[in-house]
């Protein structure tokens, strides 16, 4: 029996090599003789590109060699790939104009990569890239989506109204419909502000070419190894995969960003075949906000239909999303499956129709974000149902409990092609709803008052669909790959294990939690099991860590393998335990012949099956290694109800979270501990997209929050204690039952905080606030009511 | 190329360079101490805290040649041979720390707080960590460790 199983908060096997200072990030490794990149990038957000002179900077002290986006096309080098192909309404797919990782004709935002200069230091790779003369013919930006999609400029010549698609889902002549029959008809107007993920680990990559072996070693900040060796390899380089390898160790947070195969990536591991020395590239934080995909960014209107009663009757949706300059790797399928799919919710509107406008413009690529299309989708909807509640007169829990799919109600067939599987809202729904004391609100709030303060509490109901993704389903939806997960379970001969994870942590935890999977299979202690993760090298495959997956599909895989050990085992064991195979049990780490005390432990069995005097090798492989795939039967939906509450001082707009309660169902908990954890970063980054942060662009498309003193991170001071809890249904898509927590936190928060300063504000008459609500944005909105 | 001298924890070391050398590009690119992290180029988020002469200072904002004579320790100088720091414990039994990028300027700064203010209370720990980001926690269980660090550094 082991305490380091399934449930137990075991504490981190990651964070002793972090605590001293010994982890393994990409930036720590240095390679013997390594020249190092700078990157020159556009400091232009549009502009055609007629000359690139390198001919000063190539005799500047140290330069090893300076390439531009003509040296790569004249070696046929191909652009980035996106992995999700979005049809319009009229069935043709969606535009996919070329994103060559040097810039060729064109730059397309600020930051977009001109040039790379290889020198033996950093800084002279960086003076060097100054003495480059680069020939721009500026040209006007299509920054706003409005603007760019009445034609301001385009992009992309090939795509001269920038839309890169148009696209629906849902029943519209239903929708219509229940619109025609309604008796109320809520409206509203938001906008998803668009964020910079900001790990705290800048992103950087080291490339190395063997030219005697051809091989080629790539170690970069990546969330996703064999997913970049994949599309690197294939699409962008042509080097197959037994030439490459990607090595991504420690990466210091992802939240998404780390997810895109990112230009920088082919450059090195191109140019490292033309040098004769590894090159490094780190980029500086500044180059991280200009460069790293950004997130969110939709404008959308949106109209709910209710019966007389209140309950929901039909949803229209129209949304503007913003996808940037470029298709990102996974850019297409976040502003549509990845939310209009969840436009239901927990609510059970029978009629919904959704279209997705999706907008080249002169910024940065837009992809997964923490949540990615999730969270837009629920802020659009709580801010929707908190209206309707306002407009009607009925309480925010009334519509909202009236509303609800109940628990019996599953499997639940939603109007936007998923089906939920199971959960059980209206619980979740009461706990939260007791966790925060909604009941004694009314108390405080006249406390607040009496202070001079405004009190408000909000609610937010969530659903994700995550555990990314049922391989067929994503097929069907326009997913270039598979998304199913592998493991490899290798016992040593003295029964410890090693557990080979296609999947990949960058902050999760996974070194433990997987673990505590091998622990609870085998009945080993968690410290006889070590995870290797992150090496294309190591690890058959995988598709990475993104959409909350990774325990979801990752986990499963495991204890496929796990359970393949355990057949083998039980084969090996009833040999020289002279038994049938049948009447071999095993439990709590022992194999044991049914109803005797003749027994062998794990470790017995591990070492006879490597160096046996006695063995059948006939009819039993000796060795104790086993490999599993694993593709989920449904995407899992984790579920729950965030509630706010704030005090506002109405004489400065200062917003002070008093309470944050959140209640997630997320399946089967295997380290409460991590699982708090996870929520609690999440909340975090939905508080920061509350009240904080936002990314601003100007008309001419110059980055405005480009650097931490002008981008709001979410700081200690800005943050309260987190009241965070699981009320959790066992999940039905996998063995493990789990669901994924990665998101939920950045899903539910939000709407939460805007619903819960509305409120607070309602008796001032403001009725609407963008986020995010900073306080100078509260202020006017409080002199404007 | 001028000569740096300094103690390192507790090291004597010396090294010619650049002018322009930042400190923390001393400690990561000349003696391999990379646990003291860049995360970013405007001395916001506290990835490279040190302690200079007992004082936390931000190692990407100083020029090495700024800590000629100076006593600097890092985060690899901080565990007691395998016996981690209380403050280190601490973070480690609290989940005070997830992607681990952040934390060695974490913790470099919680015990510089313990050293001015032996018994901090929660407010005074978030606002002494303005200058200090993380992206994966939210704070709360960073705040709990080093609430939790000080008693024990006490004890």
């Amino acid at each position: 029996m082991t305490d380091t199983g399934i449930g137990a908060s075991v504490r981190r096997v990651e964070d002793k090599r972090f605590l001293t200072g010994r982890g393994n990030y990409t930036d720590d490794i240095d390679q013997h003789g390594q020249a190092y990149a700078w990157m020159l990038r556009s400091p232009h957000a549009h502009a055609r590109l007629n000359n690139v002179d390198t001919a000063a900077a190539a005799s500047a002290p140290g330069v090893i060699a300076i390439f531009t986006g003509a040296d790569m096309a004249a070696d046929e080098v191909g652009g980035l790939p996106c992995g999700w192909q979005i049809h319009n309404k009229d069935g043709s797919p969606m535009n996919e104009p070329a994103h060559p990782p040097l810039a060729v004709d064109k730059v397309r935002h600020v930051g977009d990569q001109v040039a790379v200069v290889i020198a033996e230091t950093k800084a002279q790779a960086r003076d060097a890239a100054e003495l480059i003369a680069v020939d721009y013919d500026v040209l006007p930006a299509a920054i706003d989506m409005n603007a760019a999609l009445a034609g301001a400029s385009a992009v992309h010549d090939d795509v001269p109204d920038n839309m890169c698609f148009d696209w629906e889902i849902g029943d519209k002549d239903a929708t219509e419909t229940a619109f025609s029959g309604a008796a109320h008809v809520i409206s509203i107007d938001v906008v998803n502000n668009r964020l910079i993920p900001n790990a705290m680990e800048p992103r950087a990559a080291i490339a190395h070419h063997d030219s005697s072996t051809g091989h080629y070693t790539l170690h970069t900040t990546t969330q996703n190894p064999h997913v970049i060796r994949l599309l690197m390899g294939a699409f962008v380089l042509q080097i197959p995969e037994h030439k490459l390898r990607i090595v991504s160790h420690d990466v210091g947070g992802g939240f998404g960003s780390k997810i895109s195969h990112y230009a920088e990536e082919a450059i090195l591991t191109w140019a490292s075949a033309k040098v004769t020395q590894p090159i490094k590239w780190v980029a500086e934080r500044s180059e991280s906000f200009m460069t790293d995909a950004h997130g969110r960014d939709h404008e959308t209107h949106a109209e709910l239909a209710m019966d007389a009663d209140g309950n929901f009757t039909g949803l229209r949706v129209a949304t503007k999303a913003n996808i940037g300059a470029y298709l990102s790797t996974f850019g297409s399928s976040v502003p549509t499956y990845l939310y209009a799919t969840l436009m239901a919710g927990v609510y059970t509107t029978p009629a919904i129709y959704c279209e997705v406008k999706t907008v080249f413009t002169n910024t940065v690529p837009v992809d997964a974000y923490r949540g990615a299309g999730r969270p837009e989708c629920t802020y659009l909807l709580e801010r929707l149902v908190n209206k309707a509640a306002r407009e009607t007169g009925i309480d925010p829990v009334e519509i909202r409990r009236k509303n609800m799919i109940q628990a019996d109600q599953f499997p639940y067939q939603t109007p936007v092609a998923l089906q939920y599987d199971v959960g059980d809202y209206p619980t979740a729904f009461n706990t939260a709803l007791q966790a925060a004391d909604y009941e004694g609100f009314a108390q405080r709030r006249a406390e607040s008052e009496s202070n001079g303060k405004q009190r408000g509490i909000g609610i937010s109901t969530y659903i994700e669909a995550c555990g990314i993704a049922p391989s067929a389903v994503a097929g069907a939806l326009g997913a270039r790959a598979g998304l199913y997960e592998s493991a490899q379970v290798r016992v040593h001969p003295t029964g410890s294990v090693t557990v080979y994870t296609g999947t990949h942590s960058h902050g999760q935890g996974h070194e433990t939690t997987f673990a505590q999977l091998v622990s609870e299979s085998f009945g080993i202690p968690a410290d006889q099991v070590e995870v290797s993760h992150g090496d294309t090298g190591e690890v058959q495959f995988g598709m990475g860590t993104y959409g909350s997956r990774s325990l979801a599909v990752g986990g499963p895989a495991i204890l496929k393998a796990c359970n393949k050990v355990i057949d083998k085992a039980k084969k090996i064991a009833a040999h020289i335990l002279e038994a049938s195979e049948a009447d071999i049990e095993f439990t709590d780490g022992v194999f044991r012949v049914s109803g005797t005390d003749r027994e062998m432990a794990f470790g017995e069995v591990s070492l006879a099956a490597y160096v046996p005097h006695n063995y059948p090798i006939e009819e039993i492989e000796p060795g104790l290694d086993e490999n599993a795939f694993y593709d989920p039967l449904n995407f899992s939906f984790p579920a729950g109800c965030h509630i706010c509450e704030v005090e506002v001082d109405p004489d400065t707009g200062v917003i002070d979270i008093a309470n944050f309660t959140a209640v997630d169902d997320v399946g089967r908990v295997v380290n409460p501990m991590i699982v708090e954890g996870q929520v609690h970063g999440g909340v975090a980054q939905g508080i920061g997209q509350a009240l904080l942060e936002g990314c601003v662009y100007d008309d001419a498309g110059q980055l405005l929050t480009g650097s931490y003193m002008d981008y709001t991170m979410p700081r200690a001071d800005d943050l309260p204690n987190l009241n965070v809890g699981t009320q959790s249904v066992m999940g039905a898509s996998n063995p493990l039952e789990v669901k994924g927590v990665g998101e939920v936190g950045a899903i539910g928060s939000p709407p939460a905080v805007i619903n819960a300063i509305l409120d607070a504000l309602a008796p001032l008459g403001v009725d609407d606030i963008s986020m995010p609500a900073t306080p100078s944005k509260v202020w006017q909105a409080i002199q404007n009511a | 190329m001028p000569t740096v001298s300094m103690t390192v924890n507790g090291k004597s070391v010396s090294a010619e360079v650049e002018p322009r050398t930042l400190l923390v590009q001393y400690l990561r690119e000349h003696l391999g101490l990379t646990g003291t992290h860049v995360g970013c180029d405007t001395s916001q988020c506290g990835a490279c805290v040190v302690h200079v002469d007992g004082e936390s200072a931000k190692s990407c904002t100083m020029l090495a040649m700024q800590a000629e004579g100076s006593d600097v320790s890092t985060i690899e100088g901080l565990a007691d041979g395998d016996t981690l720091h209380p403050m280190q414990e601490a973070f480690r039994e609290n989940h005070g720390l997830q992607c681990g990028f952040c934390t060695p300027g974490m913790v470099m700064s919680a015990v510089d707080l313990v050293r001015t203010n032996a018994d901090p209370s929660e407010q005074e720990v978030r606002e002494w960590l303005e200058g200090n980001l993380c992206r994966c926690t939210g704070y709360h269980n960073i705040v709990k460790s080093i609430l939790a660090g000080a008693k024990a550094m006490q004890g």
